[in-house]
């Protein structure tokens, strides 16, 4: 029986021959992740499953990224609780304040996911590998303890949906246009427990940078993992970041799937998510004009120097808005220095507009850009959840960063074209 | 077998709201369950009592992979969560970390607020003692099985070791 992208990454690590769709297996990690919320979490296991020393120090990475440089006493103690927990166990990958970026960004940009790998990570975003046609998902802290301890981790082989791509996108539609035109259409539990694959010509239309885009909002379906085919963009990707020989797994022509859905990219405009779920999608055409007191544009799905490329493209020559507080996060310090080298962040700033070094700071309303009462933000992150950015009684709007841009300039909700 | 007074909410109940990301930098369980599901019913932390079973819609607990979410609901003495689904970050926590969760969309749409409920994990049996239903659980694999009885993913993991 034909296997799909994912169930043959699975069974490669698994040792067998064949998997199938709900099948329990063991498979052998390539790579495993995690953050200064979720590695503190994996302390107590670790040391409970009698855990040393981790099973390979290449293959675990640390990423202090989520409250880092410290926001605060109680997250300064818990990097320190990180990094003296690093060193007991000998980990050599260890991002941190001047090293540090954003894990989903830092990990393909240093070569440490190559196609092919299974990899996983407690953070629900880690499901972004997949734009490098590797099997990649989020786990919990115990997991990850068991993971570094075994270099194993167990899985149900997840039934795979197809996502058919066809057309071309318009000159202001990007991933995250995307990934949120496909959750308004399937809901957040569209693809639960699911493999996300990508397929169709539309796929060598859409840069590297949207595909990581809309692999990071795959969870945002409840999908187990999305996953793009390994093409002439993957390569000259990897050939330019990877560190490690890769394996390229392909489709079998009689692979099963649950489901097929086909998305034209030529039909495609600018859309929001309007609080307080990621599926609540909106043409920007149809909702702008909202009164919008800060924009945020960065983080592990919008975070990548083309991302920032848009943004600037939109924000050139012009101010930001009385009344808008614009925040641009570069995800890594090489982010940062290509935005730099390329007169980015002198425009941003020139614009009126607030550049921080790289954290996820806003994101998960952590800090960095906290909300108040009544306050609403446009923002390029992943999640418009109740109290996300801050106050319970906030709002967030997820948008491109071209939109986002767009919204700081003209001072509300805004539609690229309104400003160019 | 478990018994108490249920909390019922919506569905797609997602990790932000079971423990805001403003308490992340917190770590020891009991600190945690003080604002457990407080974004959602900002006095739950106060009026939940130990035993009592939170019950929600489909999806629930979707969002970030945050174990700090079943730590918290575990720790505030709630005996069980029982959902119409559950999102699977959330699923894989739950059984690695000792939270015992129901998927049974059929007792999830019974039981309302305030409903007294009983659940034989053994049996697999979810009973609405405020309006007399009977409801069964869906199974779980024998692998999963295998993980409650270790005690969770640790104790599995030594247990398999010594074996």
């Amino acid at each position: 029986m034909g296997m799909t992208i994912t169930e043959k990454i699975i069974a490669a690590h698994a040792d067998l021959d064949e998997v199938t769709p709900g099948q329990l297996v063991d498979a052998r990690i390539d790579l495993a992740l995690a953050n200064d919320i979720t590695f503190p979490l994996a302390i107590k296991p670790f040391r409970d499953a009698g855990g040393q020393r981790v099973f390979d120090p290449e293959k675990v990475v640390v990423v202090l990224d989520h409250f880092n440089p410290a926001k605060d006493i109680d997250s300064a103690q818990m990097h320190a609780e990180c990094r003296a927990f690093a060193r007991e166990t000998g980990l050599v990958h260890v991002f941190d304040v001047g090293t540090m970026g954003i894990e989903h960004v830092l990990l393909p940009e240093q070569g440490f996911v190559v196609p092919g790998d299974l990899v996983v990570g407690a953070d629900s975003h880690t499901c972004t590998y997949g734009a490098l046609a590797a099997f990649s998902t989020g786990v919990g802290s115990t997991d990850f303890a068991a993971a570094m301890l075994t270099g194993k981790c167990w899985f149900k082989v997840p039934e795979s949906m197809r996502i058919e791509l066809t057309g071309q996108p318009g000159p202001w539609v990007g991933g995250k246009d995307v990934i949120l035109s496909i959750i308004g259409e399937i809901g957040v539990d569209g693809a639960l427990y699911r493999a996300m694959e990508f397929c169709g010509e539309g796929v060598s239309r859409l840069g590297m940078a949207d595909r990581f885009t809309i692999t990071n909002m795959a969870i945002e379906a409840g999908a187990k993992n999305g996953i793009f085919p390994f093409d002439e963009q993957t390569e000259a990707y990897v050939k330019g970041h990877g560190q490690r020989p890769y394996v390229v797994h392909t489709p079998d022509p009689d692979a099963r799937y649950v489901e097929t859905l086909t998305l034209n990219l030529s039909s495609l405009e600018p859309v929001v998510a309007l609080p307080f779920l990621p599926s609540n999608v909106r043409p920007v055409s149809e909702v702008k004009g909202m009164k919008v007191d800060q924009v945020v544009i960065g983080s592990c799905t919008n975070g990548r120097i083309e991302d920032l490329r848009i943004a600037a493209k939109v924000l050139k020559g012009k101010k930001v808005a009385k009344g808008i507080r614009l925040i641009v996060i570069p995800a890594t310090p090489g982010v940062m220095l290509e935005a730099i080298a390329e007169g980015i962040v002198q425009e941003v700033i020139q614009a009126g507009g607030a550049v921080s070094t790289p954290t996820c700071g806003p994101c998960l309303g952590g800090y960095m850009g906290i909300l108040a009462r009544g306050e609403r933000a446009v923002s390029t992150t992943n999640r418009n959840f109740v109290g996300r950015m801050g106050h319970s009684e906030s709002e967030v709007v997820l948008a491109s960063p071209a939109v986002a841009a767009a919204t700081a300039v003209k001072g509300c909700l805004a539609h690229p074209e309104d400003v160019m | 077998m478990l018994r108490g007074k249920a909390w019922k909410f919506g569905n797609d109940v997602n990790t932000d709201e079971i423990i805001p990301a403003r308490y992340l930098s917190l770590v020891e369980p009991l600190k945690l369950a003080e604002h457990v599901m407080e974004d959602a019913d900002p006095g739950f932390p106060l009026k939940v009592q130990e035993g009592d079973i939170i019950v929600a819609g489909k999806n629930f607990g979707c969002g970030s992979s945050r174990e700090h979410a079943p730590v918290a609901i575990k720790a505030a003495g709630v005996s069980c969560v029982i959902a119409h689904s559950f999102a699977r970050i959330f699923f894989r926590n739950s059984f690695n970390m000792g939270l015992l969760i129901f998927e049974s969309p059929s007792a999830a749409d019974d039981i309302s607020d305030g409903d007294m409920v009983e659940v034989d994990p053994e049996a697999g049996m979810i009973r609405n003692t405020t309006t007399g239903r009977t409801f069964t659980v869906a199974p779980i694999p024998p692998f999963m099985e295998e993980l409650v009885r270790d005690g969770g993913l640790i104790e599995h993991i030594k247990n398999t070791a010594k074996s």
